[in-house]
């Protein structure tokens, strides 16, 4: 492997412990091995491969901090020592596109006379381009450290050269980090919980594939690179989401969450290739980076590829309206679902778009623009995500619901252009949503059902250790100081800067309604937990009965090894503790989501020194001088707005508190009966379409008609949802003029209106019109054309092979054997006879030879 | 020159010598018909080798010689062999690879 990727340090300068940035492949491959080895060899170890895992996932975590460590390093070094160099690499303006006006001063000197690539960034096979540093134009910090490149050929083609390398940054080593350290958890924590399972070995091999694709999309260098991780990652969920797939529901459920990733993965592709070639035939992200961000590209072509990703971000990372696999993958195991929520797969969408800001920032024109189509689409998955979770009796879909709502708010920080903050919370959120969900598997582990009101309540009794650290990882996503969700959400809303009202200023641009709807989800984020919180853990247990019950095959995942849980826990009528494998990472989770918001204070923040402000910051955003990074602008943090937003998330909670614990609590059920929901229509609708998911399923897909009551509201949700969205993005966003966005606001509004209501009222849903005539078309073709062939070509074997045998092997061939025989035998008998075993007569022979021999030598020649 | 009369001894030579090859029924005598062909042809060596005078022609007449003695032995022993265990060594009588 290291021939391979053999990279030299040609000239530059960086610091002398920068080698495991450089040989950072080492990190996805070591769960890749892994994989092949527990996959071989898992059955025969003692422990069915799961201590393989374990050991190589903790090797690469460690070599994952040791890279942070390098990386801070670097940083550091960068700090001390001044600017080197102007620029990350030499950057040529032989870049071939004819709309780039403008020149911005980049390398004028670059003529070493090499033309190999359109746009003349200089980085071939085995050349690393290491950190050299870059003045700091922007914001008066000293200087930044290059990210580092290695990268070697795949292949070539055409005169192509395929790239594969790695692309090292301060984003890079965070995600490194939290997918090295979740995925190390979630096996240790898996050990314990699919313990006895029948394909115990099977999960292990896919856990760590899962963990070396993610980590293969994290390093990619370039784009095409980033899809083949993308892809990968997405086929390893497809496999862990459907590991029980015996259950009809399950295999749905993965088959859902794979399709549904291919509706984004047509935006995915396209949105690529518009880059390759906008960016002058290449994939490297660095060259697409600097060009986009340097206005080589123009914008147009930037904001259709970035509205071709978001496609694929919708739909891996669980964007309204492509989320709806993500709560139907809770079928998986629930590690797994920690492991997909946290680490390995619904961030890919927001790295993407972290990854390849510089399109991105200027695609959408996200610099003082005041809307753009990330930041809406944003705002409106964390309303609507926080909105779903409060009607969920499934513990995992509330937890599935609010990762929808966080990724939202992700989403939302990039559209505000609050890059940090977006991968701030990342990372927070990882640690605390990890935490949530080892903990819901926790308890359904002990009562082998993740429904809270048939079979949980009071378990703070019974599991005191997972009701703790339940309880902090639930306060970190409410974002209640000090835990770490309040900094990372904090920062968010700070960057949305569109807030007059608080005092505070900077940010890119006056995004109001970001504001306004982050800080109403952060409410009813605080809420809906608190329900969980109620229901899961306090009041009456309510699974007695269940336990002692032989009807809970569906949702109990012990079943599914060799029934050890009946043995475990079928003759007590308590739940009780989970052991140390699964309290150990729960609490190693819990103490991350106290502390990691630490890591982030904000800037000016007068309670701690000046020296621990804003370290994260500092460490992973690359300062707007390299190339590859837009100028982003900063928000100042205010007082104001983290007050008056606590002070309304604690509203929140508080209402969901005084209704739970003091009116339902007195009541000692789950729910009122002849609640606001019964008693007024418009509530009782909003329910219904909540539970029902706003129709998303129906419209999508084929289901029980809905009564003209139901859908008619429905469709003028959606039409009015559309209209406003479509128009909004075209007058605000696109600044088009004026009559244009209302008329196509309404356009689109009608058009959803028909669609939705027709869909609703038929049963019929937009799928069924390709799904059934497909089907059909794919059943007559099978039959008549496919079986046809296969069936005359079977017949025609026969009648061939009739001839063949006959005639030819009969015939032919066996003749032709028997006729070599028979000469051959004929032949013997004769010569025989010239044997006589007379030497003289040989010698006879060979004089008389050797006299014709002479003679022909003599006379002929 | 007189190479042809050496050429026209050596032919002599060389014809008694196939004639006692093919004609005589006595193993030894064959044997010695052979040493007749093999310094015949050394006479052709040594007489050509001096026509046109190189010392080829003499040491390969002695290379001959070497070869002849190495051959006669194995000869004399392979009839010796043969007379042991038939008591004669008529050739006509050793016919056992008769097909």
């Amino acid at each position: 492997m290291a021939s391979i990727f053999a990279v030299e340090s040609g000239g530059n300068v960086y610091q002398s412990s920068g080698w495991l940035l450089e040989n950072v492949w080492l990190i996805p491959l070591i769960p890749a091995i892994s994989f092949a080895l527990i996959l071989f060899f898992g059955k025969k170890m003692p422990k069915g491969g799961s201590e393989l895992g374990i050991v190589m996932i903790g090797a690469s975590f460690l070599l994952a901090v040791l890279t942070a460590g390098q990386w801070i390093g670097q940083v550091n070094y960068a700090d001390n020592h001044g600017t080197e160099q102007a620029h990350c690499f030499d950057f040529g303006d032989k870049h071939h596109g004819d709309d780039h006006g403008e020149d911005d001063g980049h390398a004028e000197d670059d003529d070493d006379g090499d033309d190999h690539s359109a746009a003349g960034l200089l980085l071939y096979p085995g050349e690393t381009a290491s950190a050299f540093f870059v003045e700091d134009g922007g914001d008066g910090n000293s200087s930044s450290p290059c990210p580092v490149i290695s990268n070697t050929t795949w292949w070539s083609n055409g005169g192509q050269n395929f790239k594969v390398g790695t692309f090292v940054d301060g984003l890079t080593v965070t995600l490194l980090v939290v997918v090295t350290l979740v995925s190390l958890l979630v096996n240790i924590y898996s050990t314990d919980y699919v313990a006895g399972d029948r394909r115990y070995t099977h999960y292990f091999a896919f856990l760590s594939l899962f963990t070396a694709s993610m980590l293969f999309f994290v390093v990619s260098e370039n784009i095409l690179q980033m899809i083949v991780g993308w892809e990968l990652v997405g086929v390893c969920s497809f496999a862990l989401i459907g590991h029980w797939w015996e259950e009809q529901p399950n295999s749905d459920a993965a088959l859902k969450a794979f399709l549904t990733n291919r509706v984004g993965d047509m935006g995915l592709l396209i949105g690529m290739i518009i880059l390759f070639f906008a960016a002058g035939e290449t994939f490297s992200v660095f060259e697409i980076n600097a060009l986009a961000n340097s206005g080589q590209i123009s914008q147009n072509l930037l904001l259709i590829a970035s509205l071709c990703l978001l496609a694929a971000v919708m739909s891996k990372s669980g964007q309204f309206i492509l989320h709806t696999w993500l709560p139907d993958a809770m079928a998986g195991p629930t590690p797994v679902s920690a492991l997909i929520h946290a680490a390995t797969m619904v961030v890919a969408g927001i790295y993407m778009i972290a990854r390849l800001y510089g399109v991105f920032f200027n695609g959408l024109s996200i610099g003082g623009s005041s809307i753009n189509a990330l930041a809406l689409l944003g705002a409106v998955t964390c309303l609507a995500g926080a909105m779903l979770a409060f009607v969920q009796n499934d513990i995992k879909k509330v937890l599935a619901y609010s990762t929808i709502s966080q990724l939202g708010y992700m989403a939302l920080a990039l559209g505000v252009g609050a890059w940090t903050a977006a991968v701030f919370h990342l990372m927070t959120h990882a640690f605390f949503k990890a935490c949530l969900f080892l903990g819901a598997g926790s308890v359904a582990h002990s009562v082998h059902s993740f429904d809270m009101k048939e079979s949980m309540g009071g378990m703070r009794k019974y599991m005191p250790h997972t009701y703790r650290t339940f309880l902090i990882g639930s306060l970190a996503l409410m974002g209640l100081p000090p835990l770490a969700g309040f900094w990372s959400k904090d920062e968010i809303l700070a960057g949305t800067g569109g807030w007059g009202l608080f005092g505070g200023t900077g940010g890119n641009g006056a995004y109001t309604f970001a504001l306004i709807m982050g800080t109403l989800a952060a409410m009813m984020t605080a809420a809906y937990m608190t329900r969980v919180l109620y229901l899961t853990f306090f009041g009456e247990f309510r699974g007695a009965h269940h336990l002692h019950h032989d009807d809970h095959h569906e949702e109990e995942h012990a079943d599914h090894g060799d029934g050890h849980g009946h043995d475990d826990h079928g003759h007590d009528a308590v739940p009780h503790e989970s052991g140390p494998r699964i309290v150990v990472p729960l609490y190693i989770l819990a103490f991350l989501a106290l502390t990691t918001g630490f890591l982030n204070f904000p800037g000016g923040f007068q309670l701690v020194p000046k020296g621990w402000q804003l370290r994260f910051e500092h460490y992973v955003e690359p300062r707007s001088a390299t190339e590859y990074f837009p100028k982003i602008a900063h928000a100042t943090p205010s007082w104001t707005l983290a007050i008056v937003v606590t002070a309304l998330v604690l509203c929140g909670a508080a209402a969901s508190y005084l209704y739970y614990f003091k009116r339902v609590d007195a009541q000692g059920g789950t729910e009122l009966v002849n609640g606001l929901t019964e008693r007024n229509a418009l509530a009782g609708w909003g329910h219904h379409a909540l539970v029902n998911k706003y129709f998303l399923d129906h419209i999508y897909d084929s289901g029980p008609a809905q009564p003209a009551s139901v859908a008619t509201p429905a469709a003028g949700l959606w039409a009015t949802a559309a209209g406003l969205g479509l128009g909004f993005t075209l007058g605000n966003g696109l600044d088009i003029s004026m009559p244009w966005p209302i008329i196509w606001g309404g356009v689109a509004a009608v058009t959803i209106f028909l669609l939705v209501q027709s869909a609703l009222l038929t049963g019929i849903g937009i799928a069924s019109f390709v799904k059934k005539p497909m089907a059909y078309f794919i059943n007559w073709f099978n039959k008549s054309v496919l079986d046809g062939v296969i069936d005359n070509t079977g017949k025609g074997a026969v009648a061939v092979a009739d001839v063949v045998y006959h005639k030819i092997d009969q015939g032919v061939v066996d003749g032709a054997v028997n006729l070599a025989g028979a000469a051959s035998s004929g032949a013997g008998g004769e010569l025989r006879r010239m044997q006589t075993g007379k030497v003289q007569q040989y010698a006879a022979l060979l004089f008389g030879g050797a006299a014709i021999l002479a003679g022909i030598l003599m006379f002929v020649i | 020159m007189f190479l042809w009369q050496f050429l026209l001894l050596s032919a002599i030579l060389f014809c008694i010598g196939v004639y006692g090859v093919l004609a005589r029924r006595n193993g030894v005598l064959v044997l010695m018909s052979i040493e007749l062909i093999l310094n015949a042809v050394n006479i052709n060596f040594v007489a050509m080798g001096a026509f046109n005078g190189t010392a080829a022609g003499e040491v390969f007449a002695l290379f001959v010689i070497a070869v002849a003695a190495a051959e006669v032995g194995i000869g004399l022993a392979i009839v010796l062999l043969i007379y042991r265990n038939r008591r004669s060594i008529d050739l006509h009588e050793v016919d056992l690879m008769k097909g």
